[in-house]
């Protein structure tokens, strides 16, 4: 019988052929971690860096940028939250202190967190902060308000056409 | 004619198809489920353009009608969902299961069994799928991409049943590209080489890859929103650590491939009618074997096309953008070499090659209007335009679905033994064709003009094209009808088809008598069977 000559399928081919379906399945959820560390190399998606000491940066006196600061929040967040300045000219590789006002209208205790982003993406990578509200969870007593401290830097690397740059925070409730 | 007769003979050995309806149920026999997957798909295509209609009637005219913004949204994702894994994905397994094992020179499927599996699922999936229509809160409304966190934090509790759906349909179609790999690796006739196969087999092969790439990726994009959805986890959720961005990468991951696998297989079909019907051997076999790889491996590395309005590096938006054009190229070559095979030959125009020719220049409309979204900075003007619509359509309704019927028309004669009605079959090609341009072109220029996808109302500068559009859709809605009855009217009254109805037409599948018997290739063919019937000059 000639059909006796055909290849029998071997035991390692399906193991591997099997196993494709499987590593991708698995490959989405290896997504999650990758993503997150090429958003840290890259500044996609306005993901900012922070700095852990106040180094020295080269100056260059004459050029400035214009930041401007936003600020929203999520729904079902009761707290009304607003920059204090909306914008400010800033000089790159100076640091820069600003903050937030966030007051609690509800009789009761509230947390969340501020969830930062940049534009645009590619001043994401050069914008640092040295110190942040956003870099803890935040609680809110009954009809507190709060003035929130955020200290920054714009690192003179950033390309030269980009004259404005934004940053914006979201917040979002937290359960406890 | 000589060699119909051989498998033939062989028939006796076999019982014939079991009685009555359970046939179809217990069915292992790979030309039975072909035919269960085609019908399947052709039932889908009717629902989904039974939803088509309902969205173009709505945007007859400017205004509310018929439907409130809400059923609408649920109309255009269901349209989106039920096309893509309900008709065109079944369809191409569909004429996968009829053709390749009798182009490989095989007797069946290499897992008969599991291929009874992945079609039975398919059905459970659909009526999931539709049934989200009766539920409380509606059917799913946030598009057939389901963005999160429309589809995870604003979606209604249907929701979960569309989730479970789309792991069917997934599992299904991973079986059976896991069959087809076996199948083409495994069963062929032990003379037949890789170099050897015919392209749909080729074409076949390869998008097979695709599939068990890309349809796991969509089963983890879904099951994190099934757990974030109901078990507490924050992947697409910025309160818990997550970000709703990623869920645009991991859908477009699958999402790109996602689109080659809908249309490589109609690249192989119409690279086995073109020759035929200009009587010359396909022009640079080699290169289509390649050039099918080629965009295959691409469609894996330019996913964030989809995305350049998300916020992305300039360096980012410029790799995309390259990686895109260079997609181009392979495609390029294989409409070259479609035209190149037509070049100087003895060309007639049945219906098949009709259907072939209109994919040919209608599906390189829609690649161009491709790459005119690639472009990224004119995508900020294009980005969820009808312009978006009128490119997707072009590609998959006269690309995709285009290579299906004119795969329908060639291979008719030879699963049913009986010839279609060639003088209705050429008037509906010609309703078919000159409607859907009258459907898709105008959304070329509404788009451009500024009006976005999935909305049922519109700014009054748009109505004149709009109205256009519409009653293209209806014509072509109703070319249905005619082409269903061309179907029936040919498995009932069809004239007895002879083996080879189209003279100069190339493939093992040709040397078997029409109707073709129940069992097929029972003993391989031989080298010299395989050379006299390849694609090779």
């Amino acid at each position: 019988m000639a059909s006796m000559e055909r290849k029998k399928i071997s035991k390692g081919f399906w193991i591997k052929l099997v196993s494709v379906p499987v590593l991708m399945f698995f490959f989405a959820y290896a997504m999650v971690p990758i993503y997150d560390v090429l958003c840290d190399l890259t500044g996609f998606n306005g993901k900012t860096g922070t700095v852990e000491t106040e180094q020295q940066y080269q100056v260059d006196e004459d050029r400035l940028v214009t930041v401007s600061f936003f600020a929203s929040t999520s729904p079902g967040f009761p707290v009304q939250f607003a920059p204090k300045e909306t914008s400010m000219e800033v000089v790159p590789g100076k640091f820069y202190n600003t903050s937030y006002i966030a007051k609690n209208t509800t009789d009761q205790v509230i947390y969340g967190q501020a969830i930062p982003s940049v534009a645009p993406t590619d001043a994401a990578l050069h914008f640092k902060k040295l110190e942040c509200f956003c870099f803890v969870k935040q609680g809110f007593q009954p009809g507190e308000e709060v003035e929130m401290a955020l200290r920054f830097v714009v690192e003179p690397e950033m390309e030269e056409w980009i004259k404005d740059v934004s940053l914006s925070y979201n917040f979002y409730k937290l359960d406890s | 004619m000589s060699s119909t007769t051989t498998a033939a003979a062989h028939d006796d050995h076999h019982h014939g198809p079991e009685k009555g309806l359970l046939r179809w149920v217990k069915t292992t026999n790979h030309k039975d489920i072909g035919t269960l997957y085609l019908w399947f798909s052709f039932i889908m295509l009717l629902v989904g353009g039974a939803f088509a209609m309902g969205i173009r009637s709505e945007l007859l005219q400017p205004g509310l009608q018929l439907f409130e913004p809400q059923v609408f949204n649920q109309l255009t994702t269901m349209h989106g969902l039920i096309m893509v894994f309900g008709a065109i994905m079944p369809a191409f397994v569909g004429l996968a299961n009829w053709l390749i094992p009798m182009m490989v020179g095989a007797p069946d499927m290499a897992l008969p069994r599991m291929n009874n599996w992945s079609f039975w699922i398919l059905p459970f999936a659909g009526a999931i799928l539709l049934s989200t229509f009766f539920m409380e809160g509606g059917a799913p409304a946030f598009g057939w991409t389901f963005y999160a966190p429309l589809s995870t934090t604003f979606a209604p509790d249907s929701t979960d049943f569309f989730i479970f759906a789309v792991h069917l349909l997934g599992f299904s179609s991973i079986m059976g590209a896991i069959n087809i790999i076996a199948t083409v690796l495994n069963m062929k006739a032990p003379e037949m080489r890789l170099m050897d196969m015919p392209l749909f087999v080729w074409t076949w092969l390869i998008t097979s890859f695709l599939l068990i790439g890309a349809m796991p990726v969509l089963a983890g994009a879904v099951t994190m929103m099934l757990t974030d959805r109901n078990f507490g986890t924050a992947f697409f959720d910025a309160t818990g650590g997550g970000d709703p961005v990623m869920f645009q990468h991991i859908f477009w991951f699958f999402g790109h491939p996602e689109v080659y696998i809908m249309i490589l297989p109609a690249f192989g079909i119409i690279s086995h009618i073109i020759p035929t019907f200009a009587r010359k051997p396909l022009f640079g076999y080699t290169s289509m074997v390649y050039a099918t790889a080629s965009i295959a491996f691409l469609s894996y590395i330019v996913w964030a096309h989809h995305m350049f309005l998300t916020g992305m590096p300039v360096a980012g938006e410029l790799y995309f953008m390259y990686a895109t054009m260079l997609i181009a190229v392979p495609t390029g070559v294989k409409v070259f070499n479609w035209v190149a095979t037509m070049w100087k030959g003895s060309m007639t125009f049945e219906t098949p090659m009709l259907w072939a020719l209109s994919f040919v220049f209608l599906f390189t409309i829609g690649g161009f209007s491709g790459l005119m979204l690639g472009i990224a900075p004119a995508d900020i003007q294009y980005h969820d335009t009808y312009f978006v619509v009128a490119h997707f359509h072009y590609v998959l309704v006269t690309g995709a679905l285009w290579g299906i019927i004119a795969a329908v028309f060639y291979w008719l004669p030879k699963w049913t033994g009986k010839m279609y009605n060639e003088r209705l079959a050429k008037i509906h090609f010609w309703i078919a064709t000159i409607s859907v341009n009258i459907t898709f072109f105008p959304q070329h220029f509404i788009g451009l003009a500024g009006m976005p996808r999935r909305i049922p109302d519109y700014a009054l500068q748009f109505a004149d094209f709009n109205y256009i559009s519409s009653i293209g859709s209806f014509a072509f809605g109703l070319s249905f009808i005619l082409f269903t009855y061309i179907i029936v009217d040919c498995i009932r009254n069809g004239k007895p088809a002879v083996a080879r109805p189209w003279e100069s037409a190339k493939g093992l599948e040709w040397t078997l008598a029409a109707p073709v018997a129940y069992h097929t290739f029972d003993e391989p063919p031989t080298r010299a069977e395989i050379l006299a019937e390849s694609q090779h000059s």
